[in-house]
C-alpha cells in the first residue's frame, strides 16, 4: 500500500465527534458564537490520544464510552426540547451560613430570581463576548480538546464583575447524572482592582457523564481569590476541567481542590503571573481507586519578576487505579527573583496501583528560587506502629494516617465547604 | 513497694533478638512484680533501647529465642494492639510526629481501644473532654495541645509530656519509659517524672530505660540493672546507679570482656 491507512480507533473517535455534532442542536443564545466556533474546532481536532505527550497516560475511553447522541440531548438551549427536571436540591446540605449558593447546569440561568450581592454584577453583550476565551488564550489552553468541547456544548456562561470585598461565599454546584449525560459549566469571573473574593465550586457526578469545566479568572492588581473545589464522583462519570487564572501585580491566588472517585478526572489549572510580583498558591488532593485515573496537569507562568508560588499537590492511589501528576512552572529571563516551591506527595497503598508524579521546569531566570521534590510511599511504618502501641488496631491506624494525609489540603478549603463534609465524601469506604 | 508475694506481671527468660539480621540482645532475663520500679541503665548500642522496642512488639525487630509471659500469657503471641490493650505501655523515646490527625482524637481513640478491654464503656468526645482536662493538670499541659496533630511541632519536652499524658489516659499495668529523660531540661524532667511517680501504684509497675543517673534522682527505682551487650550483666538497687555515675560505664567493659573469656 502506498499511503498508510488511519489508525483503527482515529477513525472510531472521528465517527464520535460527528455524533456527537450531528445531534446537538443549533447554535442560539447568548453564546452562539462560542458554540459555533468550538464545534468548527471540534470536527477538524481530533480527540486527544496516548499519543501525545499530556496525554500519555491518560486513557479517555471512559469518556468515549459515553453515548453522544445522548449527551447532545441534554445540551439542548432555551426553547427547544425541555430539559430533564433537575436533581432534588433537598438532598444536598443545606448551604452554610453567608454563602449564595447557585446551580450551573451550563443552559440555564443560576439566577433566575435571585438577585447579586453589592459588589457582584453580571457581564452581559459585548462585555461578556470581548471577555470571554481571554484568559484561556493567555493561558495557552483555548485550543485544548476538553476546552472546545465545553465551549461546543454550553449554551450559557456565569460571568460576574468583582469590585470589593465580597462577605458572602459564591458556592456553585453543578451535577451530571443518568438524565443529564452532560454537563458542561463555564464561569468568568473578572476581579477589579482590589476586589477578593472566595467560591467553592461542587462538581457532583454520577452514572455514565461527563462533568465539563471551563473556569477563566483575571485578577486585578491587589485582588485576592480564593477558588475551592470538591469534585466528587462515582463510578463510570468523568471529569475534564480546566481553571485558567491571569495574575495581575500584587495579586493573590489561592486554589484548593479536592477529586475522588471519577472513573476518569483530568484537572488543568493553567496560571499566568502576567506582570510577576504576584501570589499563587496551589493545592490539590487526588483520590484514585479501583480501576480509576485521575490525572491533574498544572501550569504556572511567571511573565514579570518577583513572583511567588507555593504549590502542594498530594495523591492517594489504591486498588488498580492510577494518580497521574504533571507539574509545568515557566520563569522566563524577566522573570527575575521568582520564589516557586513545588511538592508532589503521594501515598501508594497497593501493588497494583500506579502514580506518575513529574515536575516540569522551564527556568532560563539566573536569580531564582525554585524548588521541586516528590516522594511516593507506602503509608508511614513508624507511624502505624506508634498507633498500634496505643491499641489502636492496624485497619483503624491506617485510616487515620489517610485522613491526616487529606486533611492537610482540605483545611484550607472555604469555610463554606464544611456542610458538604468534605473529611467523610473523602474517606467513605465505597 | 517491693513485695515478694506480689503478683508477676512481667517475665523475660533468655531473650534473643534481632533486627535487620544482626543480633542485639543475647539472653536477657527479668522479672517484674507489681508494685515495683526497675531501671534498666547501660551505653548506646547495649540492646536497652531494643529490649523496649521488642516488649511493645515494634514489626522491625525479630525474637530468634526465649520467652515473654505477661500477666501469664504469651506476650510474643500478640499484636503491638493487642499488647497495648492488655495494659503494657511504651513511652517512646522519639515519638513519632502524625501530622493532620488530631492529638485529641488520637488520645480519645487509644483511650477507648483500652477501655473497650478493660470492660468500661466508650468515652463520646464531650465525656472524653473533661477525663483529658483533668489528666493533662499530671503533665501540667496545656490543653492547646489537644487541638494541634500529634507531635506536630511539639518541642521535645512537650512530646515527652505528650507520652505522660498518654500514660495517664491509658492506666498501663506495665509502664516502659525508653529515655523519657533524654532531651528534657531540669524543669521539664521534674514535671514529666512528677507525672510517672503520680500514676505509679501497688499494682502496676514501672521499667525506666536511662543512660543518666539523673532521672533516677527525680523517680526513685527499687532494682537497677546495668546492660552491655544484649544481657543484663549486673542487678542491684539505686546504689547501683550511684556507682555506675560515679564510675562511668568502663569497668563494665571489663566485666564483660571477662565474661567473654569465660
Amino acid at each position: 500500500m502506498l499511503a498508510s491507512s488511519p489508525r483503527p480507533e482515529v477513525a472510531v473517535d472521528a465517527a464520535w465527534t460527528s455524533r456527537l455534532l450531528e445531534c446537538l442542536p443549533s447554535p442560539s443564545g447568548d453564546l452562539e458564537t462560542e458554540q459555533r466556533r468550538g464545534r468548527e474546532a471540534l470536527a477538524r481536532q481530533p480527540l486527544p490520544s496516548r499519543r501525545q505527550e499530556d496525554w500519555r497516560f491518560t486513557d479517555l475511553a471512559p469518556l468515549k464510552a459515553l453515548d453522544p447522541a445522548g449527551m447532545a440531548a441534554v445540551s439542548t438551549a432555551v426553547g427547544s426540547a425541555p430539559l430533564p427536571p433537575p436533581p432534588d436540591p433537598t438532598l444536598l446540605p443545606e448551604p452554610a451560613a453567608g454563602s449564595l449558593r447557585l446551580w450551573l447546569d451550563g443552559r440555564s440561568d443560576p439566577l433566575a430570581g435571585q438577585s447579586l450581592p453589592p459588589g457582584l454584577s453580571l457581564l452581559s453583550g459585548e462585555d461578556l463576548h470581548q471577555a470571554l476565551g481571554r484568559t484561556l488564550a493567555c493561558c495557552g489552553c483555548g485550543q485544548h480538546w476538553p476546552v472546545q468541547l465545553n465551549q461546543a456544548t454550553a449554551s450559557h456562561c456565569l460571568a460576574l464583575r468583582v469590585s470589593g470585598s465580597i462577605a458572602e461565599t459564591l458556592e456553585l454546584v453543578s451535577v451530571a447524572d443518568r438524565l443529564h449525560t452532560l454537563t458542561p459549566v463555564r464561569l468568568l469571573l473578572l476581579l477589579e482592582e482590589k476586589a477578593s473574593l472566595e467560591v467553592l465550586q461542587v462538581q457532583l457526578g454520577s452514572g455514565p457523564s461527563l462533568s465539563s469545566l471551563v473556569v477563566e479568572v483575571q485578577l486585578g492588581r491587589q485582588a485576592q481569590l480564593l477558588h475551592g473545589m470538591l469534585a466528587i464522583g462515582e463510578a463510570d462519570a468523568c471529569f475534564l476541567g480546566h481553571l485558567a487564572v491571569e495574575q495581575a501585580s500584587d495579586s493573590r491566588f489561592r486554589s484548593v481542590m479536592a477529586c475522588r472517585g471519577w472513573g476518569l478526572s483530568r484537572f488543568e489549572p493553567r496560571i499566568v503571573q502576567a506582570e510577576g510580583a504576584a501570589h499563587t498558591e496551589l493545592k490539590a488532593l487526588q483520590l484514585a481507586e479501583r480501576d480509576q485515573l485521575a490525572d491533574t496537569h498544572s501550569q504556572v507562568r511567571f511573565l514579570g519578576p518577583d513572583g511567588a508560588l507555593e504549590q502542594l499537590h498530594k495523591a492517594i492511589a489504591d486498588g488498580r487505579a492510577r494518580s497521574v501528576f504533571n507539574g509545568a512552572v515557566a520563569v522566563p529571563r524577566l522573570a527575575q527573583r521568582t520564589n516557586a516551591n513545588q511538592m508532589s506527595r503521594n501515598l501508594l497503598l497497593s501493588d497494583q496501583a500506579r502514580i506518575d508524579t513529574k515536575p516540569e521546569l522551564e527556568i532560563v531566570a539566573d536569580d531564582v528560587r525554585c524548588t521541586h521534590g516528590a516522594t511516593v510511599s507506602r503509608l508511614q511504618a513508624d507511624q502505624l506502629f506508634y498507633l498500634q502501641s496505643r491499641g489502636i488496631d492496624a485497619a483503624t491506624a491506617s485510616r487515620l494516617l489517610k485522613r491526616g494525609f487529606c486533611q492537610e489540603v482540605l483545611r484550607d478549603l472555604p469555610a463554606a465547604a464544611a456542610v458538604w463534609n468534605p473529611l467523610q465524601r473523602l474517606m467513605a469506604e465505597v | 513497694m517491693i513485695s515478694p508475694d506480689a503478683d508477676l506481671l512481667l517475665e523475660i527468660v533468655d531473650l534473643h533478638a534481632m533486627v535487620a539480621d544482626q543480633p542485639i540482645l543475647k539472653g536477657v532475663n527479668l522479672s517484674i512484680r507489681a508494685g515495683e520500679i526497675h531501671a534498666v541503665m547501660g551505653r548506646n548500642g547495649s540492646g536497652k533501647s531494643t529490649l523496649s522496642k521488642v516488649l511493645a512488639g515494634h514489626p522491625a525487630y525479630s525474637v530468634t529465642a526465649g520467652s515473654v509471659r505477661y500477666r501469664g500469657a504469651d506476650l510474643l503471641d500478640l499484636d503491638p494492639e493487642q499488647r497495648a490493650r492488655l495494659g503494657l505501655f511504651l513511652g517512646f523515646q522519639y515519638p513519632v510526629e502524625i501530622p493532620g490527625v488530631s492529638n485529641l482524637e488520637f488520645l480519645r481513640v487509644a483511650t477507648n481501644a483500652r477501655r473497650a478491654e478493660l470492660g468500661r464503656e466508650e468515652l463520646d468526645t464531650f465525656a472524653f473532654e473533661d477525663v483529658v482536662r483533668e489528666r493533662l493538670t499530671v503533665v501540667q499541659m496545656d490543653a492547646a495541645f489537644l487541638e494541634r496533630s500529634v507531635n506536630e511541632g511539639f518541642s521535645g519536652g512537650e512530646k515527652k509530656r505528650n507520652e505522660i499524658l498518654q500514660m495517664a489516659l491509658l492506666e498501663p499495668v506495665v509502664a516502659i519509659l525508653d529515655e523519657t529523660d533524654s532531651g528534657l531540661d531540669i524543669d521539664a524532667l521534674r514535671i514529666v517524672a512528677g507525672g510517672v511517680n503520680q500514676l505509679a501504684t501497688a499494682e502496676n509497675a514501672t521499667l525506666l530505660i536511662t543512660h543518666y543517673q539523673r532521672l533516677l534522682d527525680v523517680i526513685t527505682p527499687d532494682f537497677v540493672h546495668v546492660m552491655a551487650a544484649g544481657r543484663i550483666l549486673r542487678t542491684g538497687g539505686k546504689e547501683l546507679a550511684l556507682e555506675l555515675e560515679e564510675r562511668g560505664y568502663d569497668w563494665v567493659d571489663q566485666e564483660l570482656a571477662v565474661l567473654e573469656v569465660v
